[in-house]
């Protein structure tokens, strides 16, 4: 069995060690790295994120983030992106009023939740589109989830996009073509995680 | 067709939606060993950290807690290790707290794969480390742990002690908790220092105070002696509940916690 070559984009945010870590586990070749060479050549790409979108989003443009990523797209090569590697992905994050330019890839804004108690954090449970890559053969789990900011509205293609709910619904996940990205945290959300990573490391093969 | 799409819903969706209560074990680490570890059948060296961590991680733990209890220079270097081992296992959330003193604890143990950091008597000390090490690496890292108890001296009655209960910090703890969240913590780790040992219960009262106070994440921690204690906490107002040594000393497991909560109405994972 081949182990696909999975670069985790190195930019300065988000726990790459423990993306790395479960990555290896379901049975890639899994490595951290920022360089744009190894981000292009890999079979696979992680975008962690974690924190404030507008550092996050500054982060990946130092280390050339958008271009590799928009390369990969182009040429139909995964790209998997968590958290607020999953929210760079819109136009747009508002936080507080501060508004910071995604990549864009997909429509809309990521702007803040309103629930009584913020951030968002634990383990929630998710509805999946049917023929869902990611969920295919994950039933009725939990997921972790860290955050305070997710994209409330989906403009995409109809029955892309995985919904969760707190405080009202916001998208949990979403794939489209050769980007895939989680709100949620697979790295850190037990069996159920591992077998989201191990769904998209089988799409790569 | 393209178009703004709508989340599903019918009457099988909202209640399908929730947030779980989260169910933490919290291990005191000395010198990479476990203190007062037990003998789970299952385990070989039940004085192991990582060990103990995949344990309660397959018994359903929601995240797991070590603390740092280790005086020397050298303890806390082991506990580092002891950090980048379990996460190379254990795959929930992992927040190590005890001997935090500066951003560079938090760099060191959020590299070696830690999720949380919890600091406790340095940001007493200077409570601007919870803003920077929130700017620096997201406030959702940062936990605040805050051991209080019940005292005359503070107006809302509960103070805020260092050393393990034994000194006052001369801080009002329902004021220090607004603040803390104010300067960037993304969770309080609240620990009971009446109720702690007692095994008689959480400490409501304290929780429901702190809980009208603060819209962030509460973890509620001390006076577990059974299982029948969690709903409770969750009631007075706790997202998240911690015990050490009603699960160290198999008095009782996650299971049993959780099949007692989901059966007063809380939703467990």
């Amino acid at each position: 069995m081949t182990r696909p070559r999975v670069v985790v984009f190195d930019y300065g945010f988000g726990n790459v060690r423990s993306a790395q870590n479960s990555l290896l586990r379901v049975g890639a070749d899994a490595v951290i790295s920022a360089d744009p060479a190894e981000a292009l050549a890999c079979a696979g790409l992680v975008v962690p994120g974690v924190g404030a979108f507008a550092a996050c989003a500054a982060g990946l443009r130092a280390a050339s983030g958008p271009r590799l990523i928009g390369e990969r797209l182009a040429g139909g090569r995964p790209v998997l992106g968590i958290c607020v590697g999953m929210q760079v992905m819109f136009d747009a994050g508002d936080e507080h009023g501060l508004v910071t330019e995604g990549l864009g890839v997909w429509r809309g804004d990521v702007t803040r939740l309103t629930a009584p108690v913020l951030p968002h954090m634990g383990w929630n449970t998710v509805i999946a589109p049917p023929g869902s890559t990611l969920f295919a053969g994950v039933g009725d789990e939990r997921f972790y989830f860290v955050h305070s900011y997710a994209a409330r509205a989906w403009d995409g293609p109809p029955g892309a996009a995985t919904w969760s709910d707190y405080g009202g619904p916001f998208v949990a996940a979403a794939e489209t073509g050769a980007l895939a990205a989680t709100q949620f945290h697979p790295e850190k959300s037990g069996d159920a995680g591992l077998s989201v990573m191990a769904n998209w490391l089988a799409a790569l093969r | 067709m393209r178009g703004s799409s709508v989340p599903p819903s019918g009457p099988a969706y909202p209640g399908r939606v929730s947030l779980a209560v989260r169910v933490i074990p919290c291990l005191d680490v000395d010198d990479g060993r476990v203190v007062k570890g037990v003998n789970f059948v299952d385990l070989r060296d039940a004085g192991d950290p990582v060990a103990l961590a995949a344990h309660y991680s397959s018994s359903g733990a929601d995240e797991l807690v070590f603390l740092d209890i280790s005086a020397s220079h050298s303890g806390r270097s082991t506990m580092v290790e002891v950090v980048r081992r379990t996460a190379e296992q254990v795959f929930i959330p992992l927040t190590v707290g005890g001997g935090v003193r500066a951003i560079e604890d938090f760099d060191m143990l959020l590299r070696a794969g830690a999720d949380k950091v919890g600091v406790n008597t340095a940001a007493i000390a200077r409570p601007v480390l919870l803003a920077e090490a929130a700017t620096r690496f997201g406030s959702q890292c940062v936990v605040l742990s805050v051991d209080a108890r019940r005292s005359a001296d503070q107006p809302s009655g509960f103070e805020v002690t260092t050393h393990g209960g034994r000194k006052s910090a001369g801080l009002d703890a329902l004021d220090w908790v607004r603040r803390a969240e104010d300067l960037g913590a993304g969770e309080i780790l609240l620990n009971s220092m009446d109720a702690d040992g007692t095994t008689a219960g959480f400490d409501l009262a304290m929780i429901r105070a702190v809980r009208a106070v603060t819209s962030l994440p509460l973890i509620a921690s001390g006076g577990a002696g059974e299982p029948e204690h969690f709903a409770p906490a969750v009631a007075a107002g706790a997202d998240a509940v911690l015990a050490a040594s009603v699960f160290h000393f198999a008095a009782t497991s996650i299971g049993a916690v959780k099949q007692t909560m989901s059966a007063a109405g809380v939703p467990v994972r």
